[in-house]
């Protein structure tokens, strides 16, 4: 298929359509305004349906019913929507409901501002809302990877029967890039035995996440719990950049990663240092041993997480490592992107400084 | 032997977990019985259980069912009828659920005419919490959060759900009726069969709001309870068609 030149929201819309995504309801919130907007247009035209909802709390929980009712569903928002979003979210996992949630991340806290940030992290990668669980969640660095995961974001959240977020930022929504559309789904949408309404569940469906003896309540915790042990072992990416010999690790994901993928391949000929990227795809579950063997290698120093936040991946990394190596933070607040400069001046000060 | 009176088909065969008196049963029963009247079969109607003392509702009711968020029914509701547009979808909620947590919820599924049906259980107070303030409770009326009773200057007064959904363009049929007699209870199935009828013939959205006792928290006995509705609640609630398309 040919490249086109698209911005990223839209492409995740597309490529959530050629997932077979039917079913979208969202509210107004920048920097992801162009997701509702092109699934106003898009979804009358493939039979689908688009909901403006009045405000974030009622459109997930919209995503909650058509999902309980057995839909291939999504919804985007950004950082103060997807707070609102949490308690739905909550719901939706203890629920087991499939469904996709875009995150495309602004500055905070509070109003914050509309400029990329990765201050989102926590709550992707912590279960945002009440409660214990996990969310699968990719962290795409081009447009053309955020089309490449929305299929498989879909197909995740059938397979496990919990919500899976895409977590983008300002920059990947807005920015235009040259993208291979992916191909139509081809076959039916898997079966859905449990939803409410739909044929192929012969019993009396009941969507819940209600169970009042705690003892139920464990016992269904426990089967999450064994549903995010199998995320672990089986869903985890990332890429290893050039880290064969590194003196440094660094760990960046989403449009950081891009900067550091930059900075890491300038840093010999700029500060004669060799660096590596580890980047993780998803942050949840989070590349745990991709980072401990690039950290384990003899030549590395200093294993250093670069983020559009005050540094919370960092912790992620920092377990990851184990004390093993010295991990070091590098951070951009509120909507400031860093440049590679930045971060090669970091790193320079950081090997001169030692441990 | 003949059967003359039986169980609606629509309820399951769990006992309700509801206190003495309360008229929720009731409640249930008409809502069952009108699901059962429609003639298009279980598999076809889905309801959405609220939080408050209807919460268990997914246990009584012989259908399809979700549990959703405080106040979020119509929300979800709206999800599952845009999904299942050939289904009777409806919601059964209490007065802090709909009125209170709820309130945006359902004024935009309304104004939407979302083709569902909503049964609105209005009894004045948080029963499921232990008695604390609805935003329908009556000015002076004493609970454990307005232990002086609800003092206007400071609690406002009770929102009118029925007169205020009434003005918006999307509802197709709102009724009050109250389950403290036996006519009420005759005209309350009558109003939620005309609620289901109009979305059945996809006019828009309805709502019944029923008045209903809750004798634990209010501190009276079910007799008095009944009393206590029909002198206090009904000169507060009137009762009536508010809106019929």
């Amino acid at each position: 298929m040919a490249k086109k030149l698209m911005k990223g929201n839209e492409a995740i819309a597309e490529a959530a359509i050629q997932a077979g995504c039917r079913f979208f309801f969202g509210y107004p919130i920048t920097p992801q305004n162009e997701i509702p907007e092109y699934m106003a247009k898009r979804m009358p035209q493939v039979g689908g349906c688009f909901v403006q909802a009045e405000s974030e709390v009622s459109a997930i929980n919209m995503v909650y019913g058509a999902a309980g009712a057995g839909a291939r569903v999504m919804t985007s928002s950004s950082s103060p929507g997807i707070s609102l979003k949490q308690e739905g979210i909550s719901y939706a996992v203890g629920a087991e409901l499939p469904m996709v949630v875009v995150n495309i991340v602004r500055g905070g806290p509070g109003l914050g501002s509309i400029q990329p940030a990765q201050s989102d992290y926590y709550q992707a990668t912590r279960g945002g809302g009440h409660g214990d669980y996990r969310m699968l969640c990719y962290a795409p660095s081009s447009v053309q990877e955020a089309v490449d995961l929305m299929a498989k974001a879909f197909d995740a959240a059938d397979e496990y029967r919990n919500p899976v977020m895409m977590l983008g930022d300002g920059m990947l929504g807005q920015i235009m890039e040259p993208v291979e559309m992916v191909s139509p789904r081809e076959g039916a949408l898997p079966e859905k035995t449990w939803a409410a309404g739909v044929p192929e569940n012969k019993g009396r469906a009941v969507i819940n996440s209600l169970f009042i003896d705690p003892i139920e309540n464990e016992r269904h915790n426990q089967l999450l719990e064994a549903k995010y042990q199998a995320m672990r072992e089986r869903e985890t990416l990332s890429e290893s950049i050039g880290t064969q010999r590194a003196e440094v690790i660094l760990v960046a994901y989403g449009t950081m990663a891009r900067i550091c993928e930059r900075a890491a391949r300038d840093a010999q000929k700029a500060i004669g240092a060799k660096v590596g990227l580890v980047r993780p795809v998803t942050v949840w579950p989070f590349p745990d041993d991709a980072i401990r063997q690039a950290a384990a290698q003899p030549s590395v120093k200093r294993v250093i997480a670069v983020e559009m936040s005050a540094g919370q991946m960092v912790d992620d990394v920092r377990i990851a490592v184990n004390g093993t190596k010295p991990v070091g933070f590098y951070g951009t607040t509120g909507g400031v992107v860093p440049t590679v400069q930045n971060i090669l001046d970091h790193i320079q000060a950081a090997l001169k400084e030692g441990n | 032997m003949a059967v003359v009176f039986k169980k609606s088909s629509m309820l399951t065969d769990l006992p309700t977990h509801y206190c003495p008196g309360c008229t929720h049963g009731i409640i249930h029963r008409l809502v069952a019985e009108v699901c059962e009247e429609l003639n298009v079969g279980n598999k076809n109607i889905i309801g959405v259980a609220p939080v408050g003392c209807a919460v268990f509702a997914y246990n009584y009711f012989n259908c399809d069912m979700m549990e959703a968020a405080h106040g979020r029914a119509p929300a979800v509701a709206t999800g599952i009828k845009r999904a299942h547009p050939d289904k009777i979808v409806f919601t059964y909620q209490g007065d802090g659920d709909l009125a209170s947590i709820g309130a945006a919820e359902i004024v935009h599924a309304a104004a939407r005419g979302e083709k569902i049906t909503t049964i609105f259980v209005n009894n004045a107070i948080y029963g499921m919490t232990g008695g604390q303030m609805a935003p329908t409770s009556l000015v002076g009326q004493v609970t454990t959060t307005s232990p002086y009773g609800r003092q206007a200057e400071s609690a406002g007064y009770p929102v009118k759900v029925s007169e205020m959904l009434s003005q918006l363009d999307g509802p197709a049929y709102i009724e009050r009726v109250s389950v403290h007699s036996v006519p009420g209870i005759i005209a309350a199935k009558r109003a939620i069969k005309k609620a289901f009828a109009a979305q059945q013939e996809g006019k828009g959205f309805s709502l019944i709001e029923v008045l209903s006792t809750c004798p634990t928290n209010w501190g009276l006995t079910p007799k008095e309870s009944l009393k206590w509705l029909e002198d206090n609640m009904i000169p507060q609630f009137p009762l009536g068609v508010y809106k019929e398309v």
